[in-house]
C-alpha cells in the first residue's frame, strides 16, 4: 500500500505473521455485522466461539508438525479424530462416573497414534506425508471395526460442551488454555525452542546438541494428543462420535496453519494466527452459507484461499535452494 | 580423486547391480501377489479372469504415471485422486451434453496443472500444501457440476470394452501405455533432461534450462495423464461422482515407489511404476478374493503400502549405501 517505508512495513509483517489472519477475521466480522445487523452477528460470534474451538485445537497440532521442518504434515488427522473420539465414547458409555477414564482413553489413543506415526516415519524412512496417509487408512479401518453403534457422551460432558459463559462457549476456555500451553512451550521452554531449531535446519540443530529425533517424536505425539482432545470435545458437542466427524478437519487444519502465518517450510509457528485464521474461516463459511452457497463453493473458496496465501507468503529460499 | 579406469568402472558396476535389484522389486512384488492368487483361484489367469482383474487397473496405471511425472520434479501431488474424479464427472456431464465445452474444460484442467507446476517452482512453495488446496478445488468443482447420471460418451465406453483377440485388452492397453511412457521419459532427450531437473536442478539451470518451464511441462504431463485416467475410468464404470477416485492419490504414490522410484532426485522408472500400479490393483482384488471383511479392506491397503515401503528399504540396504 505505502511504497515509501516498504522495508520497515514488511519487517513488521514478518515479525507479526498472525496479523494478516486476525485482520482478515476482523474485516469479515465487520462485513457480517453490516450485512446481518448487530444482533445476528452477535449470535454468530457466540456460535463461532464453540465451533472455532475444534479447528483451533486441530490446527495447533498441525502447526507443531508443520513447524518441525519442510515436508512434515500430518494427514492422519481425520482418522485420529474418528478413532480417538470413538474410543473415548465407548469407554465412557454415557456414564458420568467414567469421565476421567474417557479422557485418559482419548489422550492415550492420541499418544499411541502419534507414536505409531512417528515409528513409521523413522523406521521406514518415508516422507511423513506418505507415512501418515497410510497410517490413516489403518486407523480408519480400526475406527470402523470399533465404532458399530456409537455411544452418546456422558451428560456431564455434554452439558459442559454446550454451556456458555457470558455468551462465550465454555469450550473456548479449554482451547485458550491449550493455546497458552502450546505458546509457552513453543516460545519459552527448551523443547519448543528445539522444535523451531529443528524446523529451520535439522542438521544445524543436531550439531548444536538438540536431540532431533526426540523432538520430532514429541511433535507427532503432541499433535495427535491435541487432535484427540479436539475429538473428545467434538463428540461431546455433537452428541456422540461418528466416523466421518473428522472429515472436514483435514483441510481446515492445513488452512488455519497456512493462513495463520506459520511458515510452511518449518521453523516458525504462530498460535495466535491459528485463532485468527480459524475465526476468519468460520465467518467466511457463515457468510457463504447465508448467501446460499453449497459445500462445493465452500471447498473451492477454502482451497483457493490456501493456494493464494501460500503463494503470497512464498517459500523460504534457504529451505529450497 | 579416482583417476584410473579401474576405479571408474568399479562404482559403475556397483551402480548397475543396484539398478538390477531396484528393477527386481516391482517384478518380485508382482509375483508375490500373483502366485498366491493363481493358487487360490486358477481361473484368475484365464482371458476373462485377466480382463476382470486388470480392467480397473488401466485408470490406476494412468494415474500412477501422472504421479510419476510430478515425483520426477521432486514434488508430490495430493490432488490426483480428486482430479481424476473431476475429469470423470466432466466426462459424464459436459462431454456428453456439449462435447466442445467438455473438451475445453479438460484442456483448461491440464493448463491449470501446468500453471500450478510453474507457480510451485517460481514461488518455491510446498507442493504438498498447494496440491492439498487444489484437491479441494477439484472436489468442490465436481460437486458444483450438474449431478452426473449413468451416462458416458459412446466412443469412450466402446473403446474401453473393446475385446482384443488372444491377449486381453487391459494387458494390451497397459503394455502400450508403459511403452509410450518409457520412451518419453526414459529414452527421449527431453525426458532425460526433465529427469535431470529432478536430480540436480541447479546444474540444469546452469546448462541453460528453465526450471520453471520444465516443472510446468512435467505438471502438464501429469494433468494430461490424469485426464486420460479419468476418461478411462469413466469408460469402464459409465458413471461418475465426486469421490469415485479419491483412493488413487495413495495408490499412485505407492505405485511409483513400488516401481523403484524415489521421492527425491528424479530417480524414477516408468516401466516399474506401471508394474507397481498393476501389483496394487491385483492386491486389492486379492483382498476381496480371500474375503477380508469390508471394514478392514481399506486398512489392509494401508498395511500393504507400509509393507511395500519396508520392502523398498530392504532392497536398498542390500543394494548398498547410497
Amino acid at each position: 500500500m505505502k511504497p515509501a517505508n516498504n522495508t520497515t512495513f514488511f519487517a513488521t509483517l514478518r515479525d507479526l505473521p498472525w496479523l494478516w489472519s486476525v485482520a482478515g477475521a476482523v474485516i469479515v466480522g465487520i462485513a457480517a455485522m453490516m450485512s446481518f445487523g448487530a444482533f445476528t452477528a452477535g449470535n454468530m460470534l457466540s456460535a463461532a466461539s464453540a465451533f472455532v474451538v475444534f479447528t483451533v485445537l486441530v490446527g495447533l497440532g498441525q502447526m507443531l508438525v508443520v513447524t518441525s521442518g519442510p515436508g512434515n504434515i500430518d494427514l492422519s488427522i481425520p482418522a485420529t479424530i474418528a478413532l480417538s473420539g470413538g474410543v473415548a465414547m465407548r469407554v465412557m458409555a454415557a456414564h458420568d462416573g467414567a469421565l476421567a477414564a474417557g479422557i485418559v482413553a482419548a489422550v492415550g489413543t492420541g499418544i499411541a497414534i502419534g507414536l505409531f506415526n512417528y515409528a513409521l516415519i523413522r523406521l521406514l524412512r518415508i516422507p511423513p506425508i506418505i507415512a501418515t496417509l497410510s497410517s490413516s487408512f489403518v486407523l480408519q479401518s480400526t475406527a470402523i471395526s470399533l465404532g458399530r453403534g456409537s455411544a452418546a457422551p456422558p451428560p456431564m460432558l455434554e452439558n459442559f460442551a454446550l454451556s456458555h459463559v457470558a455468551g462465550v462457549s465454555s469450550l473456548a476456555f479449554v482451547a485458550l488454555a491449550a493455546t497458552a500451553l502450546v505458546a509457552i512451550a513453543l516460545f519459552r521452554l527448551v523443547p519448543g525452542r528445539s522444535l523451531s531449531a529443528v524446523g529451520q535446519n535439522a542438521r544445524a540443530a543436531n550439531l548444536a546438541g538438540v536431540r532431533v529425533e526426540r523432538v520430532r517424536c514429541a511433535t507427532y505425539v503432541s499433535c495427535s494428543v491435541l487432535v484427540a482432545i479436539a475429538a473428545l470435545l467434538l463428540a461431546s458437542f455433537s452428541g456422540g462420535a461418528t466416523l466421518d466427524m473428522g472429515a472436514d478437519y483435514m483441510l481446515l487444519s492445513v488452512a488455519v496453519v497456512v493462513i495463520g502465518g506459520t511458515q510452511v517450510s518449518g521453523g516458525r509457528a504462530s498460535p495466535t494466527g491459528v485463532w485468527g485464521a480459524a475465526c476468519f474461516l468460520f465467518l467466511i463459511n457463515a457468510l457463504l452459507n447465508a448467501s446460499g452457497a453449497g459445500a462445493g463453493v465452500r471447498a473451492v473458496v477454502y482451497g483457493g484461499l490456501i493456494i493464494v496465501v501460500t503463494t503470497i507468503a512464498g517459500g523460504s529460499p534457504a529451505a529450497r535452494r | 580423486m579416482n583417476t584410473t579406469t579401474a576405479a571408474r568402472t568399479a562404482p559403475s558396476r556397483a551402480a548397475t547391480r543396484r539398478m538390477d535389484l531396484k528393477a527386481a522389486l516391482p517384478v518380485v512384488s508382482l509375483l508375490a501377489v500373483l502366485m498366491p492368487m493363481a493358487i487360490i483361484q486358477p481361473n484368475a489367469l484365464s482371458y476373462f479372469g485377466i480382463v476382470m482383474l486388470l480392467n480397473l487397473g488401466v485408470p490406476i496405471v494412468l494415474a500412477t504415471l501422472s504421479q510419476l511425472a510430478v515425483i520426477t520434479a521432486n514434488e508430490l501431488d495430493l490432488s490426483i485422486g480428486s482430479f481424476v474424479s473431476l475429469v470423470a464427472c466432466i466426462g459424464a456431464t459436459l462431454l456428453v451434453r456439449t462435447p466442445w465445452l467438455g473438451c475445453l474444460a479438460l484442456a483448461a484442467c491440464v493448463l491449470v496443472y501446468a500453471l500450478i507446476g510453474a507457480l510451485i517452482e517460481s514461488r518455491r512453495i510446498s507442493s504438498v500444501v498447494v496440491t492439498l488446496g487444489l484437491s479441494f478445488i477439484w472436489n468442490g468443482l465436481s460437486v458444483l457440476l450438474p449431478s452426473p447420471g449413468g451416462t458416458s460418451p459412446e466412443w469412450l465406453s466402446s473403446l474401453m470394452s473393446f475385446k482384443t483377440p488372444v491377449v486381453p485388452a487391459p494387458l494390451v492397453w497397459t503394455a502400450l501405455i508403459a511403452l509410450v511412457a518409457h520412451l518419453l521419459l526414459m529414452r527421449s532427450p527431453a525426458g532425460v533432461a526433465l529427469r535431470g531437473v529432478g536430480g540436480n536442478s541447479g546444474a540444469m539451470r546452469r546448462f541453460g534450462w528453465s526450471i520453471i518451464r520444465a516443472k510446468a511441462l512435467l505438471f502438464g504431463c501429469a494433468g494430461l495423464f490424469g485426464v486420460l485416467s479419468g476418461l478411462a475410468l469413466l469408460g469402464l464404470t459409465t458413471s461418475a461422482d465426486a469421490n469415485i477416485a479419491l483412493r488413487y492419490t495413495l495408490l499412485s504414490v505407492a505405485g511409483v515407489i513400488l516401481g523403484g522410484g524415489e521421492f527425491v532426485g528424479g530417480r524414477v522408472s516408468a516401466l516399474g511404476a506401471v508394474l507397481g500400479a498393476i501389483t496394487l490393483t491385483l492386491a486389492s482384488s486379492f483382498l476381496s478374493f480371500v474375503q477380508i471383511p469390508p471394514e478392514w479392506q481399506i486398512g489392509l491397503q494401508g498395511l500393504i503400502l507400509i509393507v511395500v515401503l519396508s520392502l523398498r528399504l530392504v532392497f536398498r540396504n542390500r543394494g548398498g549405501r547410497q
